[in-house]
């Protein structure tokens, strides 16, 4: 590679580069802010993805390869990756003033937020199986840490030990996926498994085989059943901030690289995957919804939750083989994660403004009496609560409107009627949280945290007046094409 | 911009104002809350006169249109799409009027928490005014899910001993329904490639066995709704935990969504499955006459025996649909009407009662003419309104309904005609029971002494209702010319279909 070829490299990758060095040059700028005035760790932080950000939307429009081909730059990476910075920016907010109070102000946190976003904008650019695994390590090790981070409670370390251990085991899928997949096809490159099966020169068992291990890795990473046995368990555990960022930011990355590995490269196989989808996403949506139901802690509630969640959007994946509907396939995906994210967002500032110290405040009876205390509060939470039933007006039913319209389409009826059935035992477990805040007599006690009260009210308001003018997120979801070769 | 400015907008969003006004008054405010509220839905009222007045009776099609398109992506065709046609226009006035006086009921039976009261019963006034309005079918299905919401918060929070189990109750059941029919709006908007209702109908050509399924699915969302029989069992406990101003709009509004619902989509859209499963609703129907009319008379708690009545009373606008006729259609209409007035007014007899009692055991009453005749005059001619007496409006109503299903085509029987007059007598048997167990006989309960009659505000709030109970019982001719050419125009419709399903 020439030096104008390195030159052009980057700056095709600009957002991410960005975000690196800022978070290697953070890391060592952190040693010299002073203990107690880590804000400004966090407030550099913010600005370098903010700089990051402006990078990425400047992109807008891109559609190129970089690194020989490793690397795509087009509208499904910048979406993703404007959705990776604004939910690392959140994660900031949310985070800033929790850690304080939960006496595990480091600046590292910071640094490790950047780094595993940086994970996550590298995984929707990669166009080689390489990369992807590259990404996926880089996204996962930084989310260890994070999740242990609320050291020495016992909570937090077995969360951060189990994640690292059933991620690192994983991971180990993914990559014994990308060894037979080359064993397969001669090559990593998702253009040249393209080209190897269209040429016809791919030993087809091997593909599958090696494309099933795959998504069992990344099926782990999303919370696909039956690899989400972690997911309560860390997300329990993780400080509440972390797993707000790790609910979006974890779950967007994963699907980053199923989306493009699938839909870019296994079209040809979507006879024998086709079904092996539809069966991981109805198991996903029916286990976690209905395992829901018997939760009482909100924390792990919202992990069943979001399990139930990536069934939803695997379900959009499940017609990745038919041409006509793969565009909306995509298209549904990234709108469904960029609803979940304010869904998400909004649910889990309430969370956050709501814990005590020792873990307190997160028993769904803790939210009893909020209606009348803290009705602003109550009211982003019973929206967030709705939008993840599906009831309009929210972004959540809007999502879920188009996710179902995608499986219609590709002719999945039986998915669907699971799908809508799963919703609806939903309601249930959503409306409880509701029923608790409005219906229940309590004293609740919130944080004084303006930043997070911030967090709720733009993720609750965008949450409905999104859903209402909703044409320019549909249009940005639409132009999110992947590269197709 | 302009489209806000349209009558039909107005009509379904000026509550929104109320709110916004409400959202910012204080907690203890609570008559500021309650005028606002008020002042709101009077002068929503009074715009749906202005619409009624701009309606043209000669016209069958889809009047004040707005038309903009919305969502045009993912090969959606989705459009901000509202009209009113003589199906939905009685409706729309019956929901601007009913709200005001609902509103007027609640001045001292709600005390707690006025300012959210107030603010989720206008955000239900936009839902149940837009699903009446809607002719895209994904702007119909927001309104419709969207008036679980406040009703539910409506019945959790300020209901009766058991609101909790009967909100949730009322929330997942209906939902479960809906959510079907979501399902069947998509498999419409992808495959037909439009959303919008009046472009649906005129296209037509679903195959008739896809018809069969697509009707069903819609027709659970529905049913649950009406509630028909055997769909009906969360009625009972949603109507009885409600305030009462939630049991009037919820009798009175929110069941009439499930038969206008059968009326604007299942008739239209899926001829030949109406016409296929109308022996089969008829008889669901004429199970619903005679069950909720058995039920409500074994009934001891004064509500619960209304509650059922409704499931009897809508029965007959069922039949009365799918007679397929212009007597039924029409009498099925007007009945929903009639159901709306007589139904909501005595619930709102019922909670004048509970207001000064707590308590809605019939046995704890007796002989209430002596100490509130006016009271019990009012109820009187509510009594025999809901009854079908000649001369007042329930007559009309299932005397239409009566005839269109006794010479109906698609029902093809007089049987579904018979047996329902015998509800017409199991009527009169459960409403003068509960007539005579509360008013009639001895005063013998020391407590019924010392009961103040009426107030002015409580009068106020049952005239308007009798006054059109007169009206439409002895001169119904208007309420009808106003639906004539639409409901000809759907039975025209219905009626090729049925002739070109037996070729």
């Amino acid at each position: 590679m020439t030096l104008a070829e390195f030159a052009d490299n980057l700056s095709k990758t600009m957002p991410l580069n960005v975000v690196i060095l800022w978070a290697s040059g953070l890391l060592l700028v952190d040693l010299f802010v002073p203990k107690g005035r880590k804000g400004i760790t966090a407030l550099l932080a913010a600005a370098g993805m903010v700089v990051s950000l402006g990078f990425s939307i400047a992109q807008t429009g891109a559609q190129t390869t970089a690194y020989g081909g490793m690397i795509a730059v087009d509208g499904f990476a910048t979406f993703l990756t404007v959705l990776f910075l604004g939910s690392g920016l959140v994660g900031i907010v949310l985070s800033y003033e929790y850690l304080n109070r939960q006496g595990i102000q480091r600046g590292e946190y910071y640094v490790l937020l950047m780094f595993s976003i940086s994970g996550m904008i590298l995984m929707s650019l990669a166009a080689d199986l390489i990369v992807v695994f590259l990404a996926l390590e880089l996204l996962s090790i930084p989310l260890y840490v994070l999740a242990g981070f609320a050291r020495p409670k016992p909570d937090s370390e077995e969360a951060a030990l189990k994640y690292f251990l059933l991620g690192a085991f994983a991971s180990g899928f993914v990559v014994y996926g990308v060894a037979l997949v080359f064993g397969a096809t001669g090559g990593t490159a998702l253009a040249h498994i393209v080209d190897s099966l269209a040429a016809g020169a791919a030993d087809l068992t091997l593909l599958t085989i090696g494309a099933a291990l795959i998504l069992v890795g990344l099926g782990f990473k999303v919370a696909a059943v039956p690899f989400h046995m972690w997911t309560p368990d860390v997300y329990q555990g993780a400080p509440s901030a972390v797993t707000a960022f790790m609910a979006v930011g974890a779950k967007a990355g994963g699907f980053a690289a199923l989306l493009r590995v699938f839909v870019t490269a296994l079209a040809p196989l979507a006879a024998e995957l086709t079904p092996i989808l539809w069966g991981v996403a109805a198991l996903t949506m029916i286990l976690g919804n209905v395992v829901a139901i018997a939760q009482t802690n909100i924390k792990r509630l919202l992990a069943y939750s979001s399990i139930a969640h990536a069934g939803y959007i695997l379900m959009a994946l499940v017609p990745y083989g038919q041409g006509g509907v793969v565009g909306d396939a995509v298209a549904s995906a990234l709108y469904y994660l960029l609803a979940y994210a304010f869904t998400n967002f909004a649910a889990w500032a309430v969370v956050i403004a709501i814990e005590k110290r020792e873990g307190r405040g997160l028993l769904l009876n803790d939210y009893a009496g909020m209606g009348r205390r803290y009705p602003a509060l109550a009211a982003i939470m019973a929206v967030a609560m709705l939008s993840f039933t599906g009831v309009p007006p929210t972004l959540g039913f809007v999502g879920k409107f188009y996710l179902f319209s995608t499986v219609i389409e590709g002719g999945f009826y039986g998915l669907a009627i699971i799908g809508v059935l799963t919703s609806l035992v939903s309601a249930y477990y959503y409306l409880r949280v509701v029923v608790i805040m409005y219906m229940q007599e309590g004293v609740p006690l919130a944080e004084r945290d303006p930043w997070v009260y911030l967090t709720a009210a733009a993720a609750g308001v965008g949450t409905v007046a999104l859903s209402i003018f909703s044409v320019p997120l549909f249009a940005w979801a639409a132009q999110a094409v992947l590269t197709l070769y | 911009m302009d489209f806000l400015l349209e009558p039909l907008t107005l009509v379904t969003f000026t509550p929104l104002l109320g709110v916004l006004v409400i959202l910012f008054l204080d907690q203890e405010q609570k008559n500021a809350a309650r005028w606002v509220a008020l002042v709101t839905s009077l002068v929503t009222f009074a715009i749906s006169i202005w619409v009624l007045a701009q309606f043209d009776q000669a016209d069958p099609e889809l009047q004040l249109v707005i038309d903009l398109p919305w969502i045009q992506v993912a090969g959606w065709n989705i459009a901000y799409h509202m009209g009113v046609d003589g199906l939905s226009i009685l409706l729309v006035l019956l929901t601007t009027f009913l709200t005001p006086i609902s509103i007027l009921s609640t001045w001292t039976a709600i005390e707690e928490r006025v300012k959210e009261f107030m603010i989720f019963f206008l955000l239900l006034e936009i839902g149940m005014v837009g699903v009446f309005l809607a002719q895209d079918l994904f702007v119909f299905y927001i309104f419709w899910e969207f008036t679980l919401v406040p009703m539910y918060f409506l019945i959790g929070i300020w209901g009766g001993p058991r609101r909790m189990y009967a909100a949730v109750k009322f929330f997942l059941y209906t939902m479960a329904g809906s959510i079907l029919m979501l399902l069947a709006i998509l498999w419409l908007g992808i495959y037909q490639g439009t959303f919008s209702v009046p472009e649906l109908t005129r296209m037509g050509g679903i195959p008739a066995n896809v018809q069969f399924w697509l009707f069903l699915a819609f027709a659970a969302a529905f049913a649950i709704k009406v509630p028909m029989w055997p769909l009906h069992s969360w009625l009972p406990d949603a109507h009885v935990e409600a305030p009462t101003a939630g049991s009037v709009i919820l009798a009175g509004i929110l069941l009439k969504l499930g038969t206008y619902g059968f009326l604007r989509f299942n008739l239209p859209l899926f001829p030949q499955a109406a016409v296929q499963l109308a022996p089969w609703i008829g008889a669901l129907a004429v199970v619903g006459i005679l069950y909720g009319a058995m039920v409500s008379y074994a009934q001891r708690d004064v509500k619960k025996l209304v509650a059922y009545s409704s499931v009897s009373h809508l029965g007959f606008v069922m039949l009365g649909l799918f007679a397929i006729n212009a007597q039924g259609i029409q009498g099925g209409i007007l009945q929903m009407v009639n159901h709306g007035l007589s139904t909501g007014a005595l619930f709102l007899i019922v909670g004048m009662i509970y207001e000064r009692r707590h308590t809605r055991e019939m046995d704890a009453f007796g002989g209430l003419w002596r100490v509130m005749p006016v009271y019990a005059v009012l109820t009187l001619i509510v009594t025999l309104s809901s009854m079908g007496l000649p001369g007042l409006n329930g007559f009309v109503g299932e005397f239409t309904i009566l005839l269109g299903a006794f010479g109906s085509q698609a029902l093809n029987s007089p049987w579904f005609a018979g047996l329902a007059a015998a509800g017409v007598i199991l009527a009169a048997v459960y409403m003068l029971y509960m007539f005579q167990k509360m008013f009639l006989g001895p005063v013998d309960k020391e407590e019924n002494r010392a009961l103040l009659d009426l107030n002015w505000r409580e009068v106020v709030t049952l005239v308007p209702l009798l006054v059109f109970i007169f009206w439409i019982g002895l001169y119904p001719a208007p309420f009808f010319n106003l639906m004539a050419p639409a409901v000809d125009k759907v039975v025209a419709a219905l009626q090729s279909a049925a002739v070109a399903g037996l070729h």
